[in-house]
């Protein structure tokens, strides 16, 4: 086998001998690692002249280690300068995210555990609202069927596809940031209102009171489906 | 930035000093480095590690720093002409101490030489890294660390020991 080291003096050293110092310094990567542990353990020189780096290795981590550190002046200069720089815009523009995460950081404990509990009586009442003004909506929207024995039959009984066709509806996605208000908006817009939901984080909302053709529901879905805190809005009966 | 500084000023001071070989002029370096740093935070990738880009800073400004003193080049010869108060080799080799007279000689090499061993040595830094902080391709970094080693080992054969390398 050949020797990986050479004589120097005449030859350009070989690659394993220049990374023999990065080896004692731990810095190889783990194929070089496998390449130099190889050729040492074949090539006597090579070995030897590992030792010598070893040794260097731990004498420029002496002589390093032996010139001390900076005094306090150092340090005061830096901060004295930083103190004297003008004001960073970029400061002065902390994201809003770091800014909030700075205000809850700030918080103690107990006082967090009290604000999450306000928030979550908060969202209850505001909940409560929500379907309060709902359920006022709904009155005599619609009524349970049912088949009256004693009523006289005045005529045919089948269904007039014409005049008492049910009125439009659709099940809708909102947007994961929609906001109540935007919604209550948004129902308010269309005189539409939450007739079953969430299922499957669907709603099914119901435009009106009256029948409207095709074209004008098929309108007004598409009206729907590009507002901007609707994901999705699909016909149902 | 205070414990940036914490964490890394020591490292940064003694970088400097090896190149300035000024405590005076390491300790205004720490300083300026730090507060380039403060002012180009936001320029900092993440691409490669803090202390590489504090020693890259480190080493532009020590250079900056040699070039206004003008009385320290970065030639062997320049580097070698510069006046030590201290023992010579010859002196500590007699003291039969091998470990004073190496770290005697490594103070005596060039600039060039120096931070090429302190980086890889005492830094712990690897060929890509070095080479990033001083600017060489990765290949000269290797053959200039062999080159500033053969430096070292003529440096203690003046200075009457002997090694087994080369």
């Amino acid at each position: 086998m050949m020797a990986a080291s050479r004589k120097m003096l005449d030859q350009e050293p070989s690659e394993i001998e220049m990374l023999l110092p990065f080896h004692a310094a731990g810095t190889l990567s783990a194929r070089d690692v496998r390449r130099v542990e190889e050729a040492l353990a074949n090539d006597p020189a090579l070995a030897r002249q590992y030792a010598v780096i070893r040794e260097e290795y731990a004498e420029t981590i002496s002589l390093n280690e032996s010139l001390g550190a900076p005094s306090a002046r150092a340090m005061q200069k830096l901060f004295a300068a930083i103190d004297a720089e003008p004001e960073r815009k970029a400061q002065a523009s902390v994201r809003l995210s770091a800014r909030v995460s700075e205000f809850f950081a700030r918080l103690s404990p107990r006082t967090l555990v009290w604000s999450a509990s306000v928030g979550a009586v908060a969202l209850l009442l505001q909940a409560g609202v929500i379907g309060a003004v709902l359920m006022k909506k709904e009155t005599a929207s619609f009524q349970t069927a049912s088949l009256s024995m004693n009523e006289p039959s005045s005529g045919p009984i089948t269904r007039d596809l014409g005049s008492s066709a049910a009125p439009t509806r659709a099940l809708v996605r909102f947007a994961p940031e929609a906001r109540i208000s935007d919604i209550t908006a948004l129902l308010d817009t269309y005189q539409a209102s939450i007739v079953d939901g969430a299922k499957g984080g669907m709603f099914r909302l119901q435009f009106g009171n009256r029948a409207m053709s095709k074209d004008e529901a098929a309108s007004l879905l598409a009206r729907l489906g590009r507002e901007k805190i609707v994901s999705l809005a699909v016909a149902t009966p | 930035m205070q414990v940036l500084y914490g964490r890394h000023h020591v490292r940064v001071f003694r970088f400097g000093l090896r190149l300035v070989r000024d405590e005076q002029i390491a300790e205004d370096l720490i300083s300026e480095v730090f507060l380039d740093v403060w002012r180009q935070a936001g320029k900092f990738e993440g691409r490669s590690a803090v202390t590489t880009w504090l020693l890259a800073i480190t080493r532009f400004k020590a250079l900056s720093a040699l070039r206004r003193r003008k009385d320290v080049g970065l030639d062997d010869e320049t580097a070698n002409a510069i006046e030590d108060t201290s023992d010579d080799p010859e002196v500590v080799a007699q003291k039969k101490d091998t470990g004073e007279a190496l770290r005697k000689c490594l103070t005596g090499l060039s600039p060039e030489h120096r931070e090429i061993v302190d980086l890889v040595y005492y830094h712990e830094k690897s060929v890509e890294e070095v080479a990033e902080i001083v600017g060489i391709p990765e290949n000269t970094v290797k053959t200039r660390l062999f080159y500033a080693r053969k430096k070292l080992a003529e440096l203690l054969k003046a200075a009457g020991i002997e090694r087994g390398w080369p």
